[in-house]
Parts: structure tokens; sequence; C-alpha cells
């Protein structure tokens, strides 16, 4: 055979794109080259290809192999094409079956001994070539386990090129290698928190689980010590668990991300950057490989911004344009690429640098101007994207031993009745929780308020205290206060604690 | 770039003083003309030099003039044959060829002319493995 074919993927973004591996062997001098658009990466697969098939026992051709991975102008970056380069180039030549061969997936890295290694990415490759069509895919013996996350699709976990050369019904003597192990970065298991822990501060826990129901974006904005970090912790455990599409979404992030993923977690992820994060840190970015950033990795989950106050003013704006769509798009030079961001988004900060201003029995230190400057850095775009608008005090000594709240147990069961609820009343809709629904039909829907209902917003968008996005956001809370209570109606009632949530007016 | 001069070390020689690699080459010289005589061509030159070097073989039949470069080696320790002939080695058979075709004009007469490769892996050239690269590529 003069010309093989086999499949490889690429990744753009969190998207993969099946790429056409073709070996093209023809009569000249020995010699090895690799076209289309590789990185560096990627081109020094000639040298481990070279070696690994050399060590395999089927050494490459003595005459001039030309691979092309076509799509020819999309660029490809990374190892894990060495595989398919491999098998592509070993059938011009070896005795294998050309059809097993053309319709398998291949993704792994080579080493010189001829073991495949691990490769980060692999759940959305073999999202993308299951999409795409192809039934069978080879990876890596570490990435095994992850590979098999996708239904309808025969995996081989290879632990050498000899396994994959016979898989395709190649003769070649199959070793016993050790595999090549992933990394041991295994996370140490979150430890459960529970919402019976926070003492006091009814108001903001009862806030909290509105967010939850509702899918809310949160502003806690409190003295040091108020328990606004607590708070925030405790927020993926009374989030209901992840559907299969969600917890596939999130994996697949995290494995970009080059992270351990033997399983489907269904707990909502969640992250929380430090304050001197970089835009590109989270937004996702880089110069020539563009890697996701933090609101990608919290993407079906909580992104949680502690000390919000001090973040660079443009990192927090940056989060403005993925806050509406749901999705953010990078763009560089040689590369476009599109994560998504579908978080929940949990601001936490203090008054002032000092934390005491406004604060009952503090005394705030901080001149006037740090004080404006220090919540200067939330810019009213921002703000205006922001649900619920908490503002915590210091517990009271009184309130110490005043006995648990709301435990996590039974915050987690209101949640899930109120999503239930919700999703009941947008079952004729493509959305399912309250923060996904479109203003328009929120104020023309079937389900729109009364006159009499809105007339405190109208009021409140009259005087110029609320803008129309803002308007929607209350309507959006209000319909999960509603969802809570287990009201079919908005009443009045839930408007005004939606605009007490979101502005501290009340009525 | 002048690659740097190298002292070679002694080379093994036998009763008539000629060294063994010039022997083996010389045999494998010998296999591939009696190959290329097989096949319908005639030998027009062997170990044709000029100033540039030295061509090993040069065969015709009707419609091409070929250029034979002939390697020769007793086994793959050092890497294949052809893997010898590099782009460099290429550059300098070409003009070689070039060199031939112009000093023996009677001889191409219209006829095209191009480079093959042939070599040889085995102890004993008469018996040895025999690959051959029609019309090498020059880059």
């Amino acid at each position: 055979m003069k010309v093989a074919r086999t499949w490889a993927v690429a990744l753009v973004g969190a998207e993969g794109e099946c790429v056409e591996v073709e070996a093209d062997l023809s009569n000249q001098q020995p010699d090895f080259r690799i076209i289309g658009l590789p990185d560096k990466a990627l081109g020094e697969s000639v040298q481990r290809v070279h070696n690994a098939c050399a060590n395999t026992g089927t050494p490459l051709t003595r005459r001039r192999l030309t691979v092309n991975l076509s799509p020819a102008s999309l660029p490809k970056q990374g190892s894990g094409f060495d595989v398919a380069i491999a098998v592509a180039s070993l059938a011009t030549e070896t005795s294998m079956d050309a059809a097993s061969v053309a319709s398998a997936v291949h993704i792994g890295e080579l080493g010189l001994d001829g073991r495949l290694r691990p490769v980060p990415g692999v759940l959305p490759a073999v999202v993308a070539a299951r999409r795409a069509g192809h039934r069978r895919v080879v990876v890596p013996h570490a990435n095994g386990p992850e590979a098999s996350l996708v239904d309808g699709v025969e995996v081989l976990a290879a632990v050498n090129l000899a396994q994959v050369i016979a898989w395709h019904g190649g003769d070649v003597e199959v070793t016993d290698d050790e595999p090549v192990a992933l990394a041991d970065d295994e996370e140490a298991p979150e430890p459960s928190l529970d919402l019976a822990e926070v003492i006091g501060q009814r108001d903001a826990v009862e806030a909290l689980v509105v967010a939850a129901a509702g899918g809310h974006h949160l502003l806690m904005c409190g003295p040091p010590g108020a328990g606004k970090t607590m708070l925030a912790r405790r927020l993926p455990g009374i989030l209901p668990e992840l559907d299969d599409r969600a917890a596939l979404a999130a994996a697949s992030i995290r494995s970009l991300a080059g992270s351990r993923v033997v399983e489907l977690s269904r707990t909502p992820p969640f992250v929380a950057p430090h304050h001197s994060a970089s835009v590109a840190a989270l937004v996702g970015g880089g110069s020539r490989v563009v890697r996701p950033g933090a609101i990608a990795r919290a993407s079906e989950g909580v992104l949680f911004l502690d000390e919000a106050g001090e973040f660079a003013a443009s990192a927090l704006d940056a989060l403005r344009q993925p806050l509406e769509s749901g999705a953010i798009t990078i763009d560089r030079a040689g590369a476009h690429a599109e994560y998504p961001a579908r978080f929940q988004l949990v601001l936490a900060t203090n008054p002032c640098p000092c934390g005491d201003y406004g604060i009952r029995g503090g005394t705030c230190t901080c001149p006037p101007a740090a004080i404006r400057r220090y919540l200067g850095r939330l810019s009213g775009p921002l703000l205006d994207r922001m649900d619920i608008e908490l503002t915590l005090t210091r517990v009271a000594v009184a309130q110490r031993g005043a006995g648990p709240t709301v435990s996590t147990e039974s915050a987690r069961a209101q949640v899930a009745d109120a999503r239930a609820r919700a999703s009941h009343r947008l079952a004729e809709t493509p959305w399912k929780v309250n923060a996904d629904v479109p203003g328009t039909w929120l104020r023309e829907g079937p389900a729109a308020p009364s006159p009499v209902v809105r007339r405190p917003l109208d009021a409140a968008l009259h005087r110029g205290a609320l803008t129309l996005r803002a308007y929607d956001r209350v309507l959006r809370v209000a319909w999960s206060l509603a969802d809570i209570e287990g009201r079919a109606q908005l009443g009045a009632e839930h408007v005004g604690r939606a605009l007490y949530l979101k502005k501290g007016i009340a009525l | 770039m002048p690659r740097p001069r190298v002292r070679a070390p002694a080379l093994a020689r036998d009763d008539a003083g000629m060294a063994h690699k010039d022997v083996l080459g010389r045999a494998g010289e010998d296999r591939a003309a009696r190959y290329f005589e097989a096949q319908g061509f005639t030998v027009l030159a062997r170990n044709w030099r000029c100033r540039d070097g030295e061509i090993d073989l040069v065969v015709a039949d009707r419609s091409a003039v070929v250029v034979v470069e002939v390697k020769t080696r007793r086994d793959e320790g050092f890497g294949h044959p052809f893997e010898a002939i590099d782009a460099r080695k290429r550059g300098r058979l070409w003009r070689l060829s070039i060199a031939w075709a112009s000093a023996h004009r009677e001889l191409v007469q219209g006829r095209r002319l191009r480079i093959d490769a042939v070599g040889l892996i085995g102890a004993d050239p008469r018996t040895a493995r025999l690959e051959h690269l029609v019309d090498v590529e020059v880059p």
C-alpha cells in the first residue's frame, strides 16, 4: 500500500475537530516529514515515532514518508498525534487491516520505547470523535477510564504501540510493558461543609438558598469575620447534582486543563482564584496555545471571587461579556477558541480597605478617597449584572448560642423543590433555571406578572433606581422566591423581597 | 559550510595495496553494472572522474541516460546505504551528471538524463540484497 489513512483529533478550545492523518510512501531516499501546520511539539513527533517504531520491532520504511494532517490549514498543537502518525506510517508497508486503521481514531503521545503516554484533553477529543461518527478509539492506557465516559465508543486503552498494531491485525510481538501512569495529582476530597455551621446570618443563608434555586449571581458585602467566605464555600453543597451533559462539559474542561479525570463528578465545580489573577487567568488565553481560564473551569458551577475589591478592575470587567452570553471566545493571531462560561458568580468584598465602613459598632479609619477607590473597582456595569446584593453585618453575641439555622441537607431539598417547580413552569421553553430566562419572556410571556404586582418595579424604573436589565434580574429573583415558597404565581411580596435583595430598597 | 579536515585512520589493505573498503565498493559497482545490463541497459562509462568528483556508473537505454550512484554496505550497523545519499551528495551528483553530459554530448543525444541510486547490503556484493531507487529527486 502506498497511501494509508487514519484519524486523530485536534483540540480548538473546548471543541475537538477530527483530523485525517495520511501517510504516503514514495520511492526516494529515506526521509520522514510531517506537513499540515504542526507546532514544535508535533514537529518533533518525527523523532519519537521513528524511535518508537524501531523499538517496537517494526522499524519505519527506508524510503520517503510524507505525513499530511488534513485539514491542512488548521493549526495543530501538541504531542497527541504521535500514535496516529505512527500507525498511518507503518500501515503504508506493514500488513494491517486497512479498514480497521482507516476507521479508528488514535490519541496519544509516544515514548521512545514505544509506550503510549497520557495526554490532556482526551475526554473532549473522544466526544468530538463520537460526534463525527467514529466508533473506535485508541487512547493511552492511563486515559482509558476517561475515554470510557463517552457512550457508544469502543475504546482500546493501549499500553504500547505493539498492542495497537496487533489490534489492527498486524503481525508483531506484543510485550508486557508497565503502563505509563498519569501524574499522581489526585486532589484530596473536599471536606464536607455544612450550612448549619453558619451561626446567625439568617438573611444571608436565605439569600444563598435563593441564589442556588435560581442560579443567580450574588454579591456579598460585609466586614471581616462576618462569614462571607464561609457562606460562599457552602454554595456548591446546596446546588443540585449536575446532569449528564453538564457533568461531561465540566469534566471536559478539567481534562483540558490537565487534571486527572477518571469519573464524571456530579458535584458542581467551585473555583476561587486569588485576587492577583490576570485577565488571561480569568477568561483564558495564552500566546499560541489557548488554555481555559478560571471562568471556563467554573462552568456549570460557582466562580467565587473573594476580596473582589482587590482584583484588578480590568480583570473584573472582563467577566461582563461572558456573564451575559454564557460563553467566552478568545481570539489570538493563530487560534480562535471558544469555551463554555455558564457559571454562577459569587463576589465577596469588604465595604472599605479597613472593613469597618458603615458597620454598626465599627470605626472606619479609611480616608474617603480610599473607600471610593476600593468600591470603585466594582464597576457599575458589573454590579448591574449581580442579581442579589447582600449586606452582611457582624454576628451579634446573642446569636451565637441561638442554635443551628438551616442544614445543607434541608437547604438542598428546598433548592431541588424550587428548581423542579421552575423547570415545570419552563417546560415548554428551552430554559431550565430562572437565571436563564430572557427578560421578554418574563415581562410578556405566559407567566408575566399583573400590573399590580409589577408596580413597585415600574416605580423604581421610572425613578431611575433600576436599569431595564436590573428590572429583569429582579423579576428572575422574584420567581425564585415564589418557587421556594411553592407559589405558581408571582406575588407583590416576592417582587418586594427581590427588590430588597437587589437594591436594599425596602417597600 | 566547509567540513573540518579530519585525518583518516589507517585503512586495512589487501596484498595489492588496495583498501578493503574500495574492494567492496568496486565489487558492488560490478554487481550494479551487471544488474543494469540484465535489464537491457548498456554501460557507457565507469568511474568517470572530473575535478568535482567521480561518477560510479553511467548506463543508457533507448530513452534515458542514467547516472548511477552505487552504495555498498556490509550491514545496516551504520544505517541504510540510501541514508548516506544526503542532499549535499545529491546536489554534487547532479553537477557531475551535467559535467558528464556536456563532455559526452554525442552519447546523450536527446535522451533524458536522470540519476538512480543502487544500494547493496551484504558481506558479499555478488549475493547481497540489491535495492534500486529510480529517478532520485535533486533538491
